[in-house]
């Protein structure tokens, strides 16, 4: 199957239309709920997260033996939950930093977890062979009821979002000043924090334990370089989240021997390594073609400026000077000085250069703030 | 216990030897999560190597994946200088794009390598024993065995090359700057020591719980002393403590090795998180809860010091005006009493003279905040103890 194939073949095949009808709301999610992550420094709270619910998962399908994804979903909540307050715990009650409060959390919880999903193996009737898709996930055992799971979450999710709009925006940019307007920020912190948590364990059926982090931050990192804008930029992370999904489910669907979880992982990257470099605001390319245009300016105002010494020891400023004096000074070009000329600071006469009145009082008041109009 | 056990055991805690040196300065640095991002970034490096070497344990393969979690490092680093965005991001960013590269190289050719994503996620300790390395004929141990212990001692060699320099840029880089110990190269060099580690140790161990070895033991550690070299020590003894148990707690449930050493880390912290004397969570808990007392208490004396009248001396009031809750005012009361602060008589309180003397004083410590005032004070109270 092609990728032609595909896009013909899903909006008519259930399990194609169903998977990434999935990862496309997925992806969306975490976008939105990603952005907050971002933006609140907890970037890597997501990994240590997914990693932390493995145990949970675990533990329900030892206590219910049930396979069902609800319950298994269930399990990695709690636990997951469990994780972030001890992460917490860590960070507020010993000095501790919180890099090592992840990573103990993280390792600690999935070691545990390793060590359950081996016992269970072990197990003589234990039918263990769906809890191994949680370490990296499979998007092809989505059935439709998980895809309304994740639609009602995102529901849930944006409704919270919006009727906690301000309050979540406030705590965002100014924990202190929320705190003095009587907010409690404790439990919005709590909200979005619980948020967070819930739309790692959606992802974990699909993306996996190992690799959820990345669907968390990359389309919110990919939508911070677009937007100042915390409306837009969790917009655009729902958008690239989304499209991350489908692009990644449509590639993986593509080709033999491809888990879904990585391929979205790696389209998702490709949209934070595009945006990092060509977003005209912050993007690396604008931000160096600014930086070689000033740098050009600067350059030709020096020009400038050593032409007026030159033309201040004459008692006729016009007086024709060669261009060849110009060489030993960097930053002259023949186009640099084409464009003195095109702004009619300088007139070329052969192989002759001379400053014009305008030219020569331009550069008179070069360094003069004050007297600033060629800005 | 037979010779494979042994050999198993002894593979665990040089592992565990080994990531806990690396592992306490990381947790020092503030950069634990980079032993995570490094775990897991090694992976599209030990496919390549592998394709190269088809052999887990070649020096070339290590070398090719250690390369991996510097570039990793170098990568995070450069990310991190763009500005776009913070530190934490750029972490979460790379190292889950390597590893999925990595998953993708295995899974497209699943045929060609033998190697198990689960396996490099995991390791498989137990089987550690039957790779064998001889040399000439003659069976001289496990090869998983020799690199680790070649790692363990070359880590061990810098350390007491380097333990002033790495012990001057982790607590003071701007000092150790101005020694003309470049923090770049120390930095560099432990972060490709934490990689060759990484490598060295995921075929025992699995990539992931590289990681626990190298944060848990140290973070036990930094929370019973403040001593380098005792935190060092420390480290190692809990993490060659968690292997041995760990090994005999996957023996027992007969489970993986790995997740059973990591739960004893896991086991271990926890206890010494709730336990640890002076800085673990029931200690401070207790401090805290003993520090709103006092200043309660204070906050009393003070009051009684500036009433004369009955009215407000009364020991009702405490209740009604100060708003205090009656087992609240009923604390602050007997330990005042206990002190020998005040006296009450009829349920009237007063202060008693060496009350009387202690307030002035405590006054007079909070108007200058001199220490000197309260050197004698340090005693009874956990308040001025800082």
């Amino acid at each position: 199957m092609n990728l032609q194939d595909y896009f013909s073949l899903v909006f008519s095949d259930y399990t194609l239309r169903t998977i990434t009808l999935g990862t496309a709301i997925l992806g969306a999610v975490t976008g939105m709920l990603g952005s907050f992550a971002v933006l609140r420094k907890q970037s890597l709270l997501g990994d240590a997260i997914s990693h932390a619910a493995l145990p949970g998962i675990a533990l329900a399908f030892l206590i219910t033996g049930a396979k069902d994804t609800n319950t298994l979903l269930l399990g990695a909540l709690v636990s997951g939950l469990l994780g972030t307050f001890w992460i917490r715990g860590i960070i507020t009650k010993t000095h501790l930093k919180s890099d090592t409060a992840l990573g103990l959390i993280l390792s600690l919880f999935f070691g545990f977890g390793m060590l359950l999903l081996t016992f269970i193996q072990k197990q003589p009737n234990a039918n263990q062979a769906g809890l191994d898709k949680y370490l990296f996930g499979q998007a092809a055992t989505l059935v439709e009821s998980d895809v309304w799971l994740m639609a009602i979450v995102t529901g849930i999710c944006l409704f919270v979002m919006l009727l906690f709009w301000k309050e979540f925006k406030l705590l965002l940019f100014d924990a202190d000043y929320t705190k003095t307007l009587g907010f409690n920020t404790k439990f919005i912190d709590v909200l979005i924090t619980t948020f967070i948590v819930l739309a790692i364990v959606l992802g974990l059926q699909t993306v996996g334990v190992v690799l959820m982090s990345a669907m968390l931050l990359a389309p919110a990192a990919a939508a911070r370089q677009w937007t100042n804008s915390l409306g837009t930029m969790v917009f655009l992370a729902a958008i690239f989240g989304a499209f991350s999904g489908v692009f990644g489910t449509a590639i993986s669907a593509s080709q033999n021997n491809l888990s879904t979880g990585p391929v979205i992982v790696i389209v998702a990257s490709v949209f934070v390594v595009f945006s990092f470099i060509f977003s005209p605001g912050r993007g690396i390319l604008f931000r160096q073609i600014r930086l070689i245009s000033n740098r050009r300016d600067l350059e030709l105002q020096k020009t400038l400026s050593f032409m007026y010494h030159i033309a201040e020891t004459h008692e006729d400023i016009s007086h024709p000077h060669t261009i060849k004096i110009l060489n030993n000074f960097q930053g002259y070009t023949r186009k640099t000085l084409q464009k003195l000329v095109d702004k009619n600071y300088v007139t070329l006469d052969g192989s002759m250069w001379s400053l014009t009145k305008e030219g020569f009082e331009t550069a008179a008041n070069l360094y003069n703030q004050n007297f600033k109009k060629d800005a | 216990m037979h010779s494979a056990q042994l050999e198993i055991q002894l593979i665990a805690c040089l592992v565990a030897i080994a990531c806990a040196i690396p592992g306490t300065f990381l947790v020092l640095r503030k950069m634990a999560m980079i032993s995570d991002a490094i775990s897991h970034a090694i992976l599209p490096g030990l496919v390549v190597g592998f394709f190269i070497t088809q052999d887990l344990n070649s020096p070339l393969l290590i070398l090719l994946a250690a390369l991996t979690g510097v570039i990793t490092v170098i990568l995070v680093e450069q990310i991190q200088k763009t500005g776009l965005v913070k530190e934490d991001t750029a972490i979460g960013l790379v190292f889950p794009a390597l590893f999925s590269i990595g998953v993708i190289m295995i899974a497209k050719n699943a045929n060609d390598v033998h190697l198990d994503v689960d396996a490099v996620l995991l390791g498989e300790l137990a089987f550690a024993p039957f790779d064998r390395l001889t040399v000439g004929g003659t069976d001289i141990g496990p090869k998983s065995l020799w690199v680790i212990g070649a790692i363990l001692t070359i880590t061990i060699g810098l350390l007491i090359a380097f333990f002033k320099e790495l012990k001057v840029s982790t607590f003071d880089a701007g000092l150790s700057a101005s020694l003309g110990f470049s923090p770049a190269i120390i930095h560099y060099g432990l972060m490709s020591m934490a990689s060759i580690t990484t490598v060295g140790a995921f075929d025992a161990v699995g990539a992931i719980l590289v990681v626990a070895l190298m944060i848990a033991p140290a973070a036990c550690a930094y929370l019973l002393t403040t001593d380098l070299k005792k935190m060092l020590g420390f480290a190692i003894f809990f993490g060659v403590f968690s292997a041995i148990s760990g090994y005999w707690m996957a023996h027992w449930l007969d489970a993986s090795i790995a997740g059973s050493i990591t739960t004893m880390l896991g086991i271990v912290f926890l206890s010494i998180y709730l336990f640890a004397p002076s800085k673990g969570l029931i200690a401070v808990t207790y401090r805290e809860k003993q520090q709103r007392i006092e200043v309660l208490l204070l906050t009393f004396l003070l009051h009684l010091k500036n009433h004369n009248e009955e009215s407000e001396r009364h020991v009702k009031h405490l209740n009604e005006h100060i708003n205090w809750h009656k087992v609240k005012s009923k604390t602050v009361l007997d330990l005042a009493l206990k002190n020998n602060m005040i006296i009450i008589d009829h349920k009237i309180v007063s202060l008693t003279k060496k009350g009387d003397e202690f307030t002035s004083k405590a006054i007079n410590y909070i108007i200058t905040n001199e220490d000197a005032q309260i050197e004698d004070m340090k005693e009874d109270f956990f308040l001025f103890r800082g």
